[in-house]
């Protein structure tokens, strides 16, 4: 039996009975991670030594019969823009290229305190700026499916770790589709919970209104199990939720529930914005084959308009910019990153080191940022980009007074080629176009692999309202059920 | 459409360093993109509010209590160049 190939749930299940040992299940995964990389590179740094200490330590206290934690002896990996004390953390770029941080992101502290096992520091695009992970200073990583495409971005080296099992878990960030894209191109499931009810204390701010820490699993099951393990209250984040609501406990999700019961009478609306002319049509007839999944198990489908979606990535691009220009203003080459070694003045100083150490796509965004908060265009840009994200935020919770969920494609595009649209940002950004508009209104949100087409995955975009995860869970679990039972 | 003189100022902006041959090629690639979200101009937001953040709970307040931080060597460790327990710069008062 590989172990790898196991899902996160079944090992922690076999690590607590002691049918294997957590030491056995790191060691398994390195090796299947040498095997693997140099094809994949889904990786920027491995934690071996760390890790098998700290599955030492778990083993330990299962054989001293002590309570262990929800992701016990588990193999995970972290997005290299999430903190990791004394382990590099780079965000993909140059500018952090030998930074090790001096504390650990709160995600991460939940991920130790519940016993799970960090991998290694996975490959992204320069920080999560791009939908392919090839702005990634540290060279791209390539979709497990097929090596010659793009595992998305910019969490693709999550994505690409948990689809050829180097990992069982992995954690993202996803600010407009950043997880639910890279998922649905490498065929896995992958959800970015509502904004506040995940920590963002520890991850390096893109466009700090629109991120959210997520995570990917193999199954919803998987994806869900860490999400419990991550999610909660922290006084570190000030835009963190106090509120119980928002709390996912895995156990409420429990097995003996027959897939079938999960979808009957829920509500289910389909804007008819979400086709368009550029998408591939043959996605389109998956979404069609799922729908009538959902329906053929008691739910309720209706198609609805949101009028406003159409300008989300418009909005997206002016108010995600406008943020990172503002964010990224830190990277300035004095107290650490990257510092240029020729200048003459404390200017040059932060010009130097940041023209040398910053890749095209970020100073691209550095640049329309700092045009869209400039005086004279704040007004015409920025504030009009604010006001349309209200729009689209009333558009969506008029929605939600009627239907528990909103079903979308996850992309209008499969998986492309590496370098097929690296000369064309504006068509790269088309990508996100259906996932965007969650991050405007911070509602929570899922992919999940729904069919394929000439043998490339396709993802299903289940859309759930603010602090309604048990909602997209339900919908996630249910047609998963039908799915594997041959509906 | 942008000009490359507003591309040059924005990059003096923002503290970066573009080649002729670089500053050519964003102006264009910029103008794509400012083409594309023209497309708000299209929408009607009279009256509307704007959004900065989706969560109504802004400027939480907590308790001003002392908390250890952290070390001085760790947060200088990542530095390139420090000085006397301080980051280096270069001097810009004479």
């Amino acid at each position: 039996m590989d172990i790898t190939k196991l899902s996160a749930f079944e090992m922690r299940k076999k690590i607590s009975k002691k049918e294997i040992s957590s030491k056995e299940l790191i060691t398994a995964h390195f090796n299947r991670i040498e095997e693997v990389e140099k094809d994949i590179n889904a990786f920027i740094t491995l934690n071996k030594e760390e890790a098998l200490k700290s599955a030492e330590k778990v083993d330990e206290k299962i054989v001293k019969g002590e309570q262990i934690g929800l992701l016990a002896g588990l193999p995970i990996g972290i997005k290299d823009n999430i903190v990791t004390k004394d382990l590099r953390t780079t965000c993909g770029s140059k500018m952090l290229e030998n930074f090790i941080p001096p504390y650990d992101a709160t995600v991460v502290t939940r991920i130790k305190e519940a016993d799970g096992i960090i991998i290694g520091k996975t490959n992204m695009d320069e920080f999560a700026m791009g939908s392919s992970t090839e702005t990634s200073y540290f060279g791209p990583t390539k979709n497990p499916i097929d090596t010659e495409r793009v595992p998305g971005g910019s969490s693709g080296g999550s994505a690409a770790a948990v689809k050829s099992n180097e990992v069982a878990l992995a954690l993202g960030t996803d600010t407009g589709g950043s997880i639910r894209q890279p998922a649905a191109y490498c065929d896995i499931v992958g959800i970015k919970p509502s904004y506040g009810i995940v920590s963002r204390y520890g991850t390096v701010s893109m466009a700090n209104t629109l991120d959210q820490v997520g995570v990917f699993g193999r199954d919803v099951k998987d994806a869900v199990f860490m999400l419990s393990a991550i999610t909660g209250y922290d006084k570190k984040d000030s835009t963190s939720f106090n509120n119980p609501e928002g709390t996912i406990i895995f156990g409420s999700f429990p097995e003996e529930i027959d897939y079938r019961d999960y979808l009957k009478g829920m509500k289910i609306g389909i804007p008819r914005e979400f086709t368009y002319e550029g998408m591939d049509s043959r996605i389109n007839e998956e979404i069609k084959k799922s729908i009538k999944i959902f329906e053929s198990l008691g739910a309720e489908i209706e198609e609805i308009s949101l009028p406003h979606i159409e300008y989300g990535l418009a909005a997206y691009y002016i108010i995600s910019t406008s943020e990172i220009s503002s964010n990224l203003a830190r990277f300035d080459g004095v107290r650490y990153g990257y510092r240029a070694k020729e200048y003459n003045t404390l200017d040059e100083l932060y010009t130097n080191s940041r023209t040398e150490a910053f890749g095209e796509e970020v100073k691209r965004r550095i640049m329309l940022g700092t045009y869209s908060l400039s005086r004279g265009y704040a007004e015409d840009h920025y504030k009009k980009a604010l006001k349309v994200r209200t729009l689209i935020k009333n558009d969506f919770d008029k929605a939600f007074s009627k239907y528990d969920i909103i079903l979308s494609p996850t992309c209008p595009i499969l998986p492309f080629k590496l370098g097929e649209k690296a000369k064309n940002p504006l068509a790269m950004y088309m990508g996100d176009l259906f996932t965007v508009p969650v991050n405007l209104a911070g509602l929570c949100a899922m992919s999940i692999p729904c069919g394929y087409v000439e043998g490339l995955p396709v993802g299903l975009q289940i859309i759930g309202d603010r602090l309604k995860e048990a909602n997209i869970i339900k919908a996630g679990l249910g047609f998963e059920g039908g799915v594997k039972n041959g509906l | 459409m942008i000009t490359k003189e507003q591309v040059e100022h924005m990059a003096s902006l923002a503290k970066l360093k573009f080649s002729e041959e670089e500053i050519d090629e964003f102006t264009h690639k910029f103008s794509e993109v400012l083409n594309y979200v023209e497309k708000l101009n299209e929408v009607n937001i009279e009256n509307v509010e704007p959004t900065y953040g989706v969560n109504s709970h802004t400027q939480v307040l907590r308790e001003d209590v002392v908390q250890e931080g952290l070390s001085r060597q760790e947060v200088l460790q990542n530095t390139k160049e420090d000085q006397y327990g301080y980051f280096k710069l270069l001097k810009i008062v004479e």
